[in-house]
């Protein structure tokens, strides 16, 4: 019972982890992709450029940091925990982004979006309610 | 015949990252469950992940996944992730109990049909 506690312990930790990790990375690389702008050429030239520009960009290379961390907390949790339970959880990323647009940048989130992480969030408590881990240990 | 076209590449989108993100499960069980996480260890463990065969076919997979998502970005406009970001979560859990050999009860799968339908409305909306 202990051993169980424990698990869902590290595993709430690792998924709370990976859905902040894996939104603030999405927002820095685009925050960074937009500083860059559009792009104009789809030479090799124009292409050159446009990876010289963003792999000098301190904002592209915290997005891509951010990434990595939610990479390695994704790589970490699925060491012990079963992957239909891991999957739907991680999609509380999207409770995230709504209430990070809605306190943060004030967007306007319509009732249909709302009705959705709310579904999401009833969804994430009743697989959160099943044990992390149903294969044996390997 | 476009559509034909679209739906073709819906469908790798959806089975190339979903089976893709399954072979990174195998590869991690692999590894054996993480219990030390000093920094050190986590790099050696990330390491060994790599040498599993089953962590590059999951990198070629979803790799491919987004190259396709890539493809039909250029085609269409963003609508039809809805179908196919809610699908993966149903074809993930049924990949994950007849592949991975987990056991997904009456409770998991209700929880995984609302995370669908919450991911579809969050889009729609």
């Amino acid at each position: 019972m202990k051993n169980s506690h424990g698990l869902h312990g590290k595993t709430f930790v690792l998924i709370l982890l990976m859905v902040l990790f894996g939104p603030l990375g999405d927002v820095f690389l685009s925050k960074g992709m937009k500083q860059i702008g559009a792009v104009s050429s789809w030479s090799p030239s124009g292409f050159a450029s446009l990876f010289s520009q963003a792999f000098s960009s301190l904002l592209v290379w915290c997005g891509i940091g951010f990434l990595i961390l939610f990479f390695v907390a994704y790589l970490l949790v699925l060491s012990w925990a079963d992957y239909s339970f891991v999957q739907p959880a991680s999609a509380t990323s999207y409770v995230v982004v709504a209430l990070l647009g809605a306190l943060l940048l004030g967007e306007v989130i319509t009732s249909v979006r709302w009705t959705g992480v709310l579904t999401i969030c009833l969804g994430v408590v009743l697989v959160g309610g099943t044990p992390p881990r149903t294969t044996e240990h390997a | 015949m476009t559509a034909m076209r679209e739906a073709f590449f819906m469908a790798i989108v959806v089975i190339a990252g979903t089976g893709g993100e399954l072979c990174v499960t195998r590869a991690m069980k692999r590894v054996g469950e993480v219990k030390d996480f000093s920094p050190r260890n986590l790099l050696r463990v990330v390491l060994r992940a790599f040498r599993v065969g089953w962590m590059w076919l999951g990198l070629s997979l979803m790799t491919t996944a987004f190259l396709a998502l890539l493809a039909l970005l250029s085609w269409e406009n963003v609508s039809f992730v809805v179908p196919a970001t809610a699908l993966s979560y149903a074809v993930g859990a049924l990949g994950a109990k007849f592949l991975l050999g987990e056991r997904i009860s009456a409770k998991r799968w209700a929880g995984v049909l609302l995370v669908c339908l919450g991911v579809a409305l969050v889009w729609v909306g």
